[in-house]
């Protein structure tokens, strides 16, 4: 069984009445945070801090993807999406001690607002043109309102963590559960418990139950796993195949279902890029570009390359991302007869094993992936012996990542892209700048003044409608109609989405391990530690 | 040590000839995939098991040696060229353009090579052939590997320009060129051989390096290289012992090269 069952929160409930509280939590990063200042985070070591320590209006639940309150106590939405308006829970203190109110919510908003700051953690809220305002009605209550209404703005709040604006302590008085005690950079972290947290377990309990947490860093996962092992460690997030296979699950591995990342292969569609026009011509045929897919075995890449943990892939959206996906669309079925009277059609023909185009020119071309990354490798030459059934020849060519970026990304000297994209939050405009024609993004021609294809026009204007909708509902018919064209077009061959692989000490009571990151601490306020025989595992 | 050096001729020679007969001796291609026995345990069909590709492992490690056996001697071939003009002509020149070279090897002893390699790999045009790609790589192992070689070549040009037999020589008459050739040549030709023999196992696993990096030879081709990746993966190990034999094979080859060389040395 993949994913965790609806009785999760009974036995979270369970949890909390049996919850010891105490001890210290140790798990690793693999990097020191860049940053720790919760507005200016923008990568993973950063974030994992930010969650730990802040404080934010509404979380996302990582289980139910539903918005739930948290220093919000309520929220709504008017004006067509343009104004949202917060009430504040009573009774919220900062870690050292001040009391949270409108003002500091205000505060906040005004910086990640501000262009001349260019906070990350504003850039979907700060329009192109007009100003908002931020409104203080009173202590308790709060508004914005933007010039365009943007879609799905209340869930953006689960990304901004709200700072004091009286406190000396700055960006350091939190409202997470967590306060950074101690920093040794290359070696540790250590956050002590907020004593000034809001929340309280069932039972009226203080949260968190954890005294501490402390983060090592280590960037060999082979000492991690070790470590975890010994039970030094009692969280590991994103294991590979093989680690996952080595723990096996009656020692802590857990398989928490589809994540939203996805493998992917592209080909080079820039009209200026340095490759002869007749491998263009071939690039921009959506007949080309389907047959291709059709003729990739994704389920052997499910099998060989991640042991069964993984899923096919159908289009940007995994099955995890259910608000958004569009079930009706499956992946395209391996069948390479079909490929080839699709490419027949187009024009294409099969002389001595060997695929030409109208003009006679063999189809070969070359495949760029990150050297390193063994999964790719693998699928490289899966793939590379699926196009050769068509006739096709794929060169398989392995580049270190700066030189992979270079070419993707400002020489266009490549032909198929072999690479990942990590999915971070689950509503659609996470994947904005990759789908708009304008964008740096756009992989496979990006920085289009205007579209140069109907369909890209088309997709263009159904990212902007819904991303100006902020009512669920009316947004999911764009986005339904957009997955439509992806998967007609394919300008992106979707290969599979790989499963969130994790391990969980048994020694962890109420780890609850999501697809959505932080995967393994996203309840940490919840999750105790026991003397190891009387912890209750929230196992699928 | 004479029979240690007779062991390992005869086992280098009789790998060569195995590698020599992959076409012929192979069970399988090394490209070919049979992808519903991918991950099995060695047996009667697959004799080193099959890799999680589906790929029979006793093919690939026969193409593999051919490719890391013959040209790691090829690139050595180059370098010890190389060397031997360089050594010599830092050793036996003029003052300033001895200092010149000495300095010039100093550079390029300096240079990170492997670096060079993985910059020289990313310029390569993207649709340069896998045997096209190990060629160049193995030349430019070749082209680079020579300063240390140059290196004892001059050393042992200047020891011999102070040699009483060079001087009895130059004192009854004996032209340079005569001098260069019947003395000169044949002192320093061991010592070049010794070089060879040290270099041919540095270059096999400069390409195991490079493969293990995912930068050695493209797939589908095998080498050494890119099948002793599959032992980054520890767990794999203790699960499937028989994937160190490329391992096995590469030690003990360079091993008999060493030893070989070593007689080579001994000689000189």
């Amino acid at each position: 069984m993949r994913c965790f069952s609806p009785f999760l929160y009974a036995a979270l409930l369970a949890g909390q009445a049996l919850a010891q509280t105490g001890g210290e939590l140790h798990f690793a990063l693999s990097d020191d945070p860049k940053t720790l200042d919760p507005l200016q985070v923008t990568e993973e070591p950063s974030d994992a801090i930010r969650y730990l320590t802040s404080g934010m209006l509404v979380r996302i639940d990582r289980k139910t993807f539903e918005l739930k309150p948290e220093l919000a106590e309520s929220w709504t939405v008017s004006e067509g999406g343009r104004r949202i308006s917060f009430t504040l829970r009573s009774g919220v203190r900062f870690s050292d001690g001040s009391r949270l109110d409108a003002e500091d919510v205000a505060y906040t908003l005004r910086r990640i607002l501000d262009p001349k700051t260019q906070v990350p953690a504003g850039d979907q809220l700060r329009p192109e043109k007009g100003a908002p305002v931020v409104a203080v009605l009173n202590p308790r209550e709060v508004s914005l309102l933007l010039p365009n209404p943007v879609g799905g703005l209340e869930a953006l709040f689960d990304a901004i963590p709200i700072l004091s604006s009286r406190s000396p302590l700055q960006e350091k008085a939190g409202l997470g559960p967590f306060v950074l005690s101690e920093y040794k950079r290359g070696a540790f972290l250590l956050l002590k418990r907020n004593p000034n947290y809001w929340k309280k377990d069932e039972g009226g309990r203080q949260l968190p139950y954890l005294d501490a947490v402390r983060i090592e860093i280590q960037q060999n996962r082979e000492i991690e796993m070790v470590r975890f092992r010994r039970g030094e460690l009692h969280l590991m997030s994103a294991l590979d195949v093989d680690s996952f296979d080595q723990l096996g699950t009656s020692h802590g591995a857990i398989d928490a279902g589809p994540t939203f990342d996805s493998e992917m292969v592209w080909f080079n569609q820039v009209s200026t890029s340095p490759i002869p026009a007749y491998k263009k011509k071939w690039f921009q045929s959506a007949a080309f570009r389907l047959a291709l897919s059709e003729a990739v075995q994704r389920e052997d890449i499910v099998k060989l390359v991640y042991h069964g943990r993984a899923t096919p892939a159908a289009g940007p959206f995994s099955p995890s991302a259910r608000p958004w996906v569009d079930t009706r669309l499956k992946p395209p079925a391996f069948d390479p007869d079909g490929a080839s009277r699709r490419l027949a059609a187009a024009g294409f023909r099969k002389e001595s094993g060997v695929l030409k185009d109208s003009a006679g020119n063999p189809v070969e071309f070359s495949l760029i992936t990150n050297s390193g990354n063994r999964n790719r490798a693998r699928m490289a030459s899966l793939l590379q012996q699926d196009f050769q059934r068509l006739g096709i020849k794929l060169n398989i060519v392995m580049l270190d990542m700066p030189s992979l970026i270079e070419r993707i990304s400002r020489g266009f000297q490549y032909e198929a892209c072999l690479l990942g994209l990590t999915g971070t939050h689950l509503d659609p405009n996470d994947q904005l700048n990759m789908w708009l024609s304008s964008s740096s993004d756009h992989v496979w021609n990006p920085h289009q003044s205007t579209p140069e294809t109907s369909w890209e026009a088309e997709i263009d204007r159904l990212m902007r409608e819904q991303s100006s909708t902020s009512d669920t509902k009316k947004r999911k018919p764009f986005i339904d109609r957009f997955q439509a064209i992806v998967h007609d077009q394919a300008p992106i061959i979707y290969l599979v989405h790989p499963d969130a692989l994790v391990a969980v000490s048994s020694r962890l009571g109420n780890a609850a391990p999501s697809v959505l990151r932080p995967r393994l601490f996203w309840n940490v306020e919840q999750i105790y530690l026991s003397d190891g025989n009387t912890a209750v595992r929230n196992k699928p | 040590m004479k029979w240690a050096s007779r062991i390992a001729w005869t086992f280098l020679i009789l790998v060569y000839l195995i590698a020599l007969a992959a076409p012929w001796i192979a069970p399988a291609g090394y490209a070919d995939q049979f992808r519903d026995h991918a991950g099995e345990s060695p047996s009667a069909r697959f004799p080193l098991g099959v890799d999680e590709l589906g790929r029979d492992r006793l093919s690939r490690l026969l193409y593999g040696t051919r490719v890391s056996l013959f040209l790691a001697p090829a690139a050595a071939t180059i370098s010890v060229g190389l060397a031997f003009v360089i050594g010599m002509a830092a050793g036996l020149a003029t003052p300033l353009l001895a200092r010149t070279l000495d300095l010039f090897i100093d550079l390029m002893l300096s240079l990170p090579t492997l670096f060079l390699l993985l910059i020289a790999r990313a310029m390569l045009p993207l649709n340069t052939s896998p045997l096209s790609s190990v060629l160049v790589t193995f030349l430019l192992m070749g082209a680079l590997g020579w300063p240390a070689a140059a290196r004892v070549l001059s050393g042992a040009s200047r020891a011999l320009l102070g040699s009483t037999f060079l001087l009895q020589a130059r004192a009854l008459g004996c032209s340079s060129g005569r001098r260069l050739t019947i003395q000169i040549l044949p002192n320093l030709w061991p010592l070049a051989m010794a070089q060879f023999f040290l270099l041919v196992p540095i270059f096999i696993l400069a390409e195991a390096n490079l493969g293990i990096l995912g930068l050695g030879v493209s797939e589908p081709l095998p080498s050494w290289g890119s099948m002793l990746s599959e032992l980054t993966n520890p767990a794999a190990i203790s699960r499937a012992p028989w994937i160190l034999a490329p391992a096995g094979l590469l030690l003990t080859v360079a091993l008999s090269f060493h030893i070989a060389g070593k007689q080579e040395r001994a000689f000189s």
